[in-house]
């Protein structure tokens, strides 16, 4: 029997869209909006990432701004916190292009060492910066003024909202897939001279690589802010914002649609249990884990489990698939 | 009189830096890798250094050695064990690979030896000295003056032994040195060797001074990225001046704005210098 190549995505959205009716408990619906944060974040992170090769371990950056904004506009001017979610988008834009112009004329290392210095130069900035209530951080409404505040009681609508921004990022990055711009992505990772020599333009295309994912990254940002209402310089800066992004693609599949999805999969339950079993002392067991986990990917399928599954899978399956 | 205090203090904190960085370096030139896992190399000489002393009871000389040795030996053992391989791999495992390491080492440490910020029990080394009216500390002074001793050491080594052409013989081309008798796979884990027991050593010359935690680790490999960065890749003089002008940088602008923005304004000068001179001072173009 021959299978559609679009099974795997309609079962697959329909198994999100039915998860909160039957898993209906607090407890499974916090996973559940936890997991889709990660996964949008680590798709947006797998743009220049994984699509494009530039490995940026530094993505907090553009989270934390996104994550300040709604709360900064809230705290300085009474707005509905979503109004702030564009002056995010627009200064990690900013940000992008600043970090992007120098770094990758250069090597791929520079970005990479870029991209953690000033995200750290971000932290400890905000961390002594009063307006945006330095080290203890800011806080949005208490209580809902409106719907346009966004504050639910229940999880249930920051469980849908945050599955329309996954849909249409992962519908974005497969249109990206299967354009130029998505081939132009795929050559400079595979080659840059090469690419270059064939007239693509580099340059120009990582900085649009780099705007494109910062901008989702921000939006990510906002929308953990937004439902949180609260945010300090660990949480939207912290170096363990990036590397949940970087880790998550990676162990799914860097450069494959659903490679974060994969990736979330298998880490925010594996983080969840860990913080259940071992209480406020297994954070550090989560991140010590994170790290095995990252040395075995690099060491042994730096194609992530996507790249392992094509490997391993029965071949006829594979080509069932594949028609 | 307090000004040239802080500049004192700033270059000796700076020496121990050009130290570790040195180490950065060596790898960065000679295999065009970055391992973000330096500055945890530094704090595990550090808890080397306190676990010797509070042990088996050692002095500076023991927990030096002790500290240079087991980092050494780490040093070895990771490239052999996971630096050879991703060598071959595309750039995404070679980043991810010591960065994965750093978050292993530094998590560990948190989980062993706690948050809380340690120090060196008492040694033999203490007390000040008063040069024409400039006070300083007996161990800062020991720590950075062996510190720069020890860089120009592995520059003379690099630069005048038969090891240290060998080693440079690797990087310049794997494939010729090869040809010539070179093994380049036990010459890049010496390199490696080199680079962590370095760290290590001024981990070791840093506990003598200052107190520190797990968390140091990530302020220190960053540190040694714009001391690299700085000094231009591969050059271990690069790194000995980029080291004391960091220092001095640090010193000076926690003197003035107040010690919260000593790494601000060290991390700000290195998003400037990608703009400006991404070859660093005295590397090449």
């Amino acid at each position: 029997m021959k299978i559609p190549a679009v099974t795997p995505t309609i079962l697959l959205a329909a198994a999100l869209l039915v998860y909160p009716l039957i898993f209906s408990g607090p407890f499974y619906l916090d996973v559940g909006v936890t997991f889709l944060l990660a996964a949008i974040s680590a798709s947006a992170w797998n743009i220049v990432g994984g699509y494009a090769g530039q490995v940026s371990v530094g993505h907090a950056m553009f989270f934390g701004l996104g994550a300040y904004a709604p709360l900064l506009c809230y705290t300085l001017f009474q707005w509905a916190p979503i109004a702030g979610i564009p002056f995010g988008i627009v200064f990690s834009i900013a940000l992008a292009v600043l970090i992007g112009i120098p770094t990758f004329r250069l090597t791929g290392h520079y970005f990479s060492m870029a991209t953690i210095a000033v995200a750290e130069l971000i932290r400890i900035y905000f961390g002594t910066w009063d307006l945006v209530g330095a080290a203890i951080g800011l806080q949005g409404p208490a209580t809902a003024r409106g719907w346009w505040d966004l504050t639910f009681r229940s999880e249930l609508p920051y469980y849908y909202i945050f599955l329309a921004v996954l849909a249409v990022l992962l519908r974005l990055t497969f249109l990206i897939e299967r354009r130029r711009f998505g081939y132009y992505l795929r050559a400079i990772k595979a080659g840059e001279r090469a690419a270059r020599s064939l007239g693509v333009p580099v340059q120009q295309i990582k900085i649009k690589a780099l705007v494109l994912s910062a901008a989702f990254t921000s939006l990510a940002g906002s929308l953990y802010s937004v439902k949180t209402g609260f945010i300090d310089p660990e949480s939207g800066f912290g170096i363990l914002v990036s590397v949940q992004m970087v880790i998550i693609a990676a162990l799914g599949g860097a450069g494959k649609l659903y490679g974060p999805l994969v990736g979330a999969l298998i880490l925010i339950p594996l983080q969840t249990a860990t913080n259940t079993w071992f209480g406020g002392g297994g954070t550090g067991l989560t991140f010590i884990l994170y790290g095995g986990i990252i040395v075995l990917i690099a060491r042994y399928e730096p194609g992530g489990l996507f790249e392992l599954w094509e490997r391993i899978a029965p071949r006829d399956w594979r080509r069932k698939n594949a028609s | 009189m307090l000004l040239l205090q802080v500049i004192v203090g700033g270059l000796l904190l700076g020496a121990i830096y050009a130290l570790f960085s040195s180490g950065l370096t060596l790898i960065w030139g000679m295999m065009n890798f970055i391992n973000f896992a330096h500055g945890e190399f530094v704090m595990l000489g550090m808890y080397v250094s306190l676990l010797v002393v509070v042990w088996l009871g050692g002095g500076p000389a023991a927990f030096g050695f002790a500290a240079a040795f087991s980092l050494f030996v780490l040093g070895v053992f990771v490239y052999l064990s996971l630096i050879r391989y991703v060598l071959r791999g595309p750039m995404l495992s070679q980043i991810l690979s010591t960065f994965g390491l750093a978050l292993l080492l530094r998590y560990t440490a948190f989980w062993i030896f706690s948050a809380n910020f340690v120090s060196l029990p008492q040694t033999s080394l203490s007390g000040t000295l008063n040069v024409g009216g400039v006070l300083m500390p007996v161990p800062q002074l020991v720590a950075g003056v062996i510190a720069i001793l020890l860089t120009i050491g592995l520059h003379l080594m690099l630069t005048r032994t038969k090891v240290g052409s060998q080693l440079l013989a690797v990087s310049e081309d794997r494939g010729a040195a090869m040809l010539m008798g070179i093994r380049p796979d036990r010459m890049q884990a010496l390199a490696w060797g080199l680079s962590a027991g370095a760290a290590g050593i001024a981990g070791a010359l840093m506990a003598i001074a200052y107190p520190w935690s797990p968390s140091v680790g990530e302020t220190f490999g960053l540190t040694a990225f714009v001391v690299v960065a700085l000094g231009g890749f591969g050059s271990v003089p690069g790194a000995l001046l980029a080291g004391l002008i960091i220092g001095l940088i640090q010193a000076l602008s926690a003197f003035w704005f107040g010690p919260i923005y000593k790494d601000i304004i060290v991390y700000a000068l290195f998003v400037a210098l990608l703009w400006l001179r991404p070859q660093g001072l005295m590397g090449k173009a």
